[in-house]
C-alpha cells in the first residue's frame, strides 16, 4: 500500500477538505482531518486544501495556528490546492495578505475573474496528462530558481515542487484521478 | 448526464464554501464583522428575515448600489437572494457578477408554480428544501447547493433540525433499496430518476447541503454540523444579539469544531443570550417561509 505508514493530516478549518481526505483514501494513504495545533503535531505531512484563503488565514490566527504550521514546513512535507497554494507562497498579491512561506513563489489571487471565468481544462504535465478544475483560482506570477514547475496553463505554472512541497493553482481533489496526491506521496515517502 | 462540465464547476465553488458559516449582511459595515469573524461568505439581502417577518410586504432583491459596496468591501464571496421565480432578478444579479445567487423563500415568490431554470445561468445556484424530493427537484433545475430551510428569522431551531433530519434520513432509506425499487422512490419522492440513483448510490446529495433557517446559538450550529450540515447559514441571530462581533465568531468556533463539545462550550461561554425566538406553532400559516417553494 502506498502511504507506508505515513500519516497525512488535512487542514479543515474550512474548505473542501473531505475531497482531499477521500482523494487520499483511493490513493492508499492514511489520513486524519487537523484541526488544532494539538492534531498538527500527529501528522507527517500536511494537506492545505481549497477554499477561503482570507477566512482560513484569520482561523489559523484566532486558533494560533499560523506559527506551528509555519513550523511544520520547515521540516515536513506541505501540499496546498488553489487556496492552499495562496497560503504557502512567499509573495501574495490581490490584496496582499500574510503568507506561510513555504515555497519561493508569488501568487496574484482571483487573477482569472470571478466564478464566471472557473473553468475545467486537460492540461499535459510532468506527470501525465490532467484534468485541471479551475474555480477563482489564483496565478503564479513568480516561480523561484529552486521551484520546479511540473505543469502550467495558458503559459504561467500551475503546478510547483519545492523540495518535498507541492503546490497547485487547480483542484485535483475534485477529480477522480489520484495522480496529483500520488506525486505528493512519493514526495513524502522520498 | 446532469453533472456536465458547466454544473461542475459550480459544484466546485459551492465544495469551497464547505465547513464553515454563511453569514446575511445588509450593509458593507456587517459584511466586514462576518469577514473579519471568519465568515466562508456573505449574503446580501435586503432585511434580515425576522425584519422581514416583522415588517411585512413585499421582500425584494437588494438594492444594486448595496450589493456592490459590498462586493467592494469584502473578498471572500458575496451572495445575494433572488425572489423565487424571478429570473430577471438572477439576470440582474449574474450581470453584477456575484458568486452565487440564492433563490430563496425569505424573500416574496414571484411565482407560485415555477422556479428559476438556473442550467442557462454561468453564476452558481442555492435553493432551500425540506425534504429530499425538493432538494432534487431543486437540483434538478440547476442548483448547485442545497440549504434545508428551517423556518428563517425565528431563533428557533426547531425545523432547521426537522428539515436536515428528513432530508437525511430519506437519503439513507434509499441507500437500502434494490436497483428495482428506485423508480418507484422517484416517483413517491417526484424528484428527477437519474438524481434518486445518485443519492442510492453514494448517500449523499451530489451538490452541497447547507443548513439554514432559525440557527440562534453557537449550540445550535454545532447541533445541525451533527446533523449532517455540511456549512451552516446564519442571518438574524448575529445582527439580534447583543454582540454582533463577537457572536459571529463564535459561532464560526462552534461550527469549526462542532465534534468537540470542549471547544462548543468555549463559544457558548463568551456570550450573552441569542436574539429572542419565536414559537414556529405561532405564526400564522400563510407567514411561515419554509412552505414557499414547489
Amino acid at each position: 500500500m502506498a502511504g507506508n505508514g505515513k500519516l497525512y493530516g488535512v487542514l479543515a478549518l474550512q474548505g473542501d477538505f473531505e475531497k482531499h481526505q477521500l482523494a487520499l483514501e483511493r490513493a492508499g494513504a492514511r489520513q486524519f482531518e487537523v484541526r488544532t495545533v494539538d492534531a498538527l503535531r500527529e501528522v507527517d505531512a500536511l494537506v492545505i486544501p481549497g477554499g477561503e484563503s482570507t477566512t482560513m488565514l484569520r482561523l489559523m490566527d484566532y486558533y494560533g495556528m499560523f506559527e506551528p504550521m509555519r513550523e511544520f514546513g520547515l521540516t515536513r512535507p506541505v501540499f496546498g490546492t488553489c487556496a492552499g497554494a495562496i497560503l504557502m507562497a512567499r509573495g501574495v498579491m490581490s490584496p496582499a495578505q500574510k503568507s506561510l512561506d513555504l515555497m519561493d513563489i508569488d501568487v496574484e489571487r482571483n487573477a482569472y475573474g470571478r466564478q464566471v471565468d472557473s473553468r475545467i481544462v486537460e492540461i499535459e504535465s510532468k506527470i501525465g496528462p490532467l484534468e485541471a478544475v479551475f474555480i477563482r483560482a489564483p496565478i503564479i506570477r513568480r516561480t523561484g530558481a529552486e521551484v520546479e514547475v511540473l505543469a502550467s496553463y495558458l503559459g504561467d505554472a500551475v503546478l510547483v515542487r519545492q523540495g518535498r512541497h507541492l503546490a497547485a493553482t487547480f483542484h485535483p481533489e475534485l477529480t477522480e484521478d489520484t495522480s496529483v496526491h500520488r506525486a505528493f506521496i512519493e514526495l513524502v515517502e522520498s | 448526464m446532469i453533472l456536465n462540465e458547466a454544473f461542475r464547476k459550480k459544484i466546485g465553488l459551492a465544495e469551497m464554501l464547505k465547513g464553515g458559516v454563511i453569514m446575511d449582511v445588509t450593509n458593507a459595515e456587517q459584511a466586514l464583522i462576518a469577514e473579519k469573524a471568519g465568515a466562508v461568505a456573505v449574503m446580501a439581502l435586503i432585511k434580515v428575515p425576522s425584519d422581514i417577518r416583522k415588517e411585512g410586504g413585499v421582500a425584494r432583491m437588494s438594492p444594486i448600489s448595496c450589493i456592490r459596496e459590498i462586493q467592494r468591501t469584502v473578498s471572500i464571496p458575496v451572495m445575494a437572494k433572488a425572489r423565487i421565480g424571478h429570473f430577471v432578478e438572477a439576470q440582474v444579479l449574474e450581470a453584477l457578477a456575484v458568486d452565487f445567487i440564492d433563490e430563496s423563500e425569505v424573500l416574496t415568490p414571484a411565482d407560485e408554480e415555477n422556479h428559476i431554470d438556473k442550467h442557462p445561468f454561468t453564476v452558481p445556484f442555492v435553493c432551500g428544501c425540506r425534504n429530499l424530493g425538493e432538494a432534487l427537484r431543486r437540483i434538478g433545475e440547476g442548483a448547485a447547493m442545497i440549504r434545508t430551510k428551517g423556518e428563517a428569522g425565528t431563533g428557533n431551531v426547531v425545523e432547521a433540525v426537522r428539515h436536515m433530519r428528513t432530508i437525511m434520513r430519506e437519503m439513507r432509506q434509499l441507500t437500502t433499496m434494490r436497483p428495482d425499487e428506485l423508480m418507484v422512490a422517484a416517483k413517491n419522492h417526484q424528484a428527477p430518476f437519474e438524481l434518486i440513483e445518485y443519492c442510492a448510490k453514494h448517500g449523499k446529495l451530489p451538490v452541497p447541503n447547507f443548513s439554514a433557517g432559525g440557527i440562534a446559538t453557537p449550540a445550535d450550529a454545532a447541533l445541525m454540523m451533527q446533523l449532517g450540515a455540511e456549512t451552516v447559514f446564519v442571518g438574524s441571530g448575529i445582527y439580534k444579539s447583543l454582540d454582533p462581533v463577537n457572536f459571529a465568531k463564535a459561532i464560526v468556533k462552534a461550527t469549526l469544531n462542532y465534534k468537540d463539545p470542549a471547544k462548543v462550550l468555549e463559544a457558548c461561554e463568551e456570550l450573552p443570550d441569542g436574539m429572542p425566538g419565536i414559537d414556529v406553532r405561532q405564526i400564522r400559516e400563510e407567514e411561515l417561509m419554509a412552505g414557499r417553494g414547489w
